[in-house]
């Protein structure tokens, strides 16, 4: 299972408290799991990517184990701690605005 | 006895305000949707629990909400947990975009930019939802970079109008200061394909097929901070308002200037008339004289807020040109508020009710067609919108 850490308002949105675990198709990479939690959750399909490009938001950014992912390609495979669930996948607006 | 439904949509959630007839005592519902912009909310005129909110953020994009009992739960639609995914892709919902498709779109064009080069339309939010009087599940939606959407499965599907986007003048639209809004969507109830819509700044526009075609109607307006001051597009339409009684009569607040039309907005006359400024954003018809309309009058295009800090209404029983000042129950000083497009209403009640909403966070009434005023609230976050609604 992978475990994926929402900004607040979209664990508002997607009425869930806590993570999020999602099975993901081997080996996981950033696609894989947005396309997990976007068939889970489809009132969350345009506010991590974009509904045609399918990039990420300006706004947003991805961290795991102490790493900004946000710039990796989206294919490429999850470090072993995010597949393994030991460590969450955090997605995470900008500090920014009023 | 009936009952009024005021929508407010502010800069950090909604706000549903109800009351009974006298309009005297009221009860403040939400925050809905917190910590979000709700730019617009919008009753069906044929379902009035059926309700729609424009919830959208510079973070996370736009979102379609939807109750269908009065505001006491909402719903996206199409966008419904699904606890065990199959292979079957998800419904759509949320998903605005502009029609490319050789069947029906237009090719994604340009328009320009506040420097007057050429810029890509770019989704940003909807500005302003329209339901259908004839259809509950038909409902249209204004958006920036301005363009027209149409649902006609109750908000989960959206599919652009492009023709309007298509049109020809398109490059010479520009954003204005809010951004390039498709903000006023006007539906004629006594012609299904006829639409009205104004967008900043371009100007306004009416198709008579549907939305297949668009004409720009923006003869009789002068703006003189155009190169051409009567450009048939180009022009800082803030709003547009009609009196659904007298479907072809149009009252406009420019950036500068009220405009009236007689003939579905073929010809602008101005209409300011003694307003001690025409500088404005809303505009609003009283719901059984149609030849009583309302402003609030701003200081001008650089100081948006009330002259000398006296927040007040003006109002025409002629149509325009002579206006008199309500100041009944408004602030007498140190009143430094905007009114933005959108936050002024109209019930339907027999004795009218007005309402508008300011950027300070109060939501105002007049139970008696703008005699006397009161605030509903006083603190709410800055409102971008008001509607209301009157419940049998």
């Amino acid at each position: 299972m992978i475990r994926v850490e929402l900004p607040y308002h979209l664990r508002t949105l997607a009425q869930v408290k806590g993570e999020v675990a999602l099975d993901v198709p081997a080996p996981p990479t950033m696609r894989g799991v947005l396309d997990a939690l976007e068939a889970r959750f489809p009132m969350l399909r345009g506010t991590i990517r974009d509904h045609v490009t399918q990039q990420r938001r300006p706004f947003l950014r991805f961290f795991a184990c102490a790493q900004d992912l946000s710039h990796e390609p989206q294919d490429a495979p999850l470090p072993d701690a995010i597949a393994s669930g030991r460590e969450p996948l955090v997605i995470i607006g900008a500090i920014a605005g009023g | 006895m009936s009952k009024v439904r005021v929508l407010v949509g502010t800069h950090k959630g909604a706000f549903i305000l109800t009351s009974d007839g006298k309009r005297k005592n009221w009860q403040v519902g939400g925050p809905f949707f917190a910590g979000w912009e709700i730019y617009h909310m919008k009753g069906s005129p044929l379902n009035p629990d059926r309700i729609y909110a424009s919830q959208t953020s510079g973070w996370f994009g736009q979102i379609m909400q939807r109750s269908d009992d009065g505001g006491k739960t909402w719903a996206i639609p199409g966008g419904e947990t699904v606890p065990v995914p199959g292979p079957e892709a998800a419904p759509p919902s949320n998903k605005f975009v502009y029609d490319v498709s050789p069947p029906s779109g237009k090719p994604l064009t340009t328009h320009q930019w506040y420097d007057g080069t050429q810029h890509p339309w770019e989704f940003k939010r909807v500005w302003h939802i329209e339901p259908s009087p004839a259809h509950s599940d038909t409902v249209y939606a204004g958006v920036e970079d301005a363009a027209l959407f149409k649902s006609t499965d109750g908000g989960q599907s959206w599919h652009e109008l492009a023709g309007l986007r298509g049109h020809g003048t398109g490059p010479h639209w520009q954003p204005g200061a809010g951004g390039m809004c498709l903000h006023t969507v006007i539906l004629d109830p006594s012609d299904p394909d006829r639409i009205y819509i104004a967008i900043s700044a371009a100007g306004a526009f009416r198709t008579d097929d549907g939305g297949k075609t668009w004409k720009p109607i923006n003869k009789g307006l002068f703006s003189k901070y155009i190169p051409d001051p009567t450009a048939e597009v180009g022009h800082c339409v803030h709003h547009v308002a009609m009196n659904p009684g007298r479907p072809g009569v149009l009252f406009m607040q420019k950036h500068w200037d009220v405009m009236r039309s007689d003939d579905a907005g073929d010809n602008w006359t101005k209409i300011s008339g003694n307003l001690p400024t025409d500088f404005g954003f809303v505009i609003d018809v009283h719901a059984h004289q149609p030849e009583t309309i309302y402003v609030v009058p701003i200081k001008s295009d650089s100081e948006h807020y009330p002259l000398e800090g006296r927040l007040r209404v003006y109002r025409s029983r002629t149509g325009g040109n002579e206006w008199e000042e309500l100041a009944n129950g408004l602030p007498e000083k140190d009143c430094y508020v905007n009114v933005l497009r959108d936050a002024m209403a109209v019930d339907a009640l027999d004795e009218c009710g007005i309402y508008f909403g300011t950027t300070g966070g109060q939501v105002y009434v007049s139970p008696d067609g703008g005699d006397n005023w009161a605030p509903i609230v006083h603190d709410l976050p800055a409102v971008l919108s008001v509607e209301v609604q009157t419940i049998p």
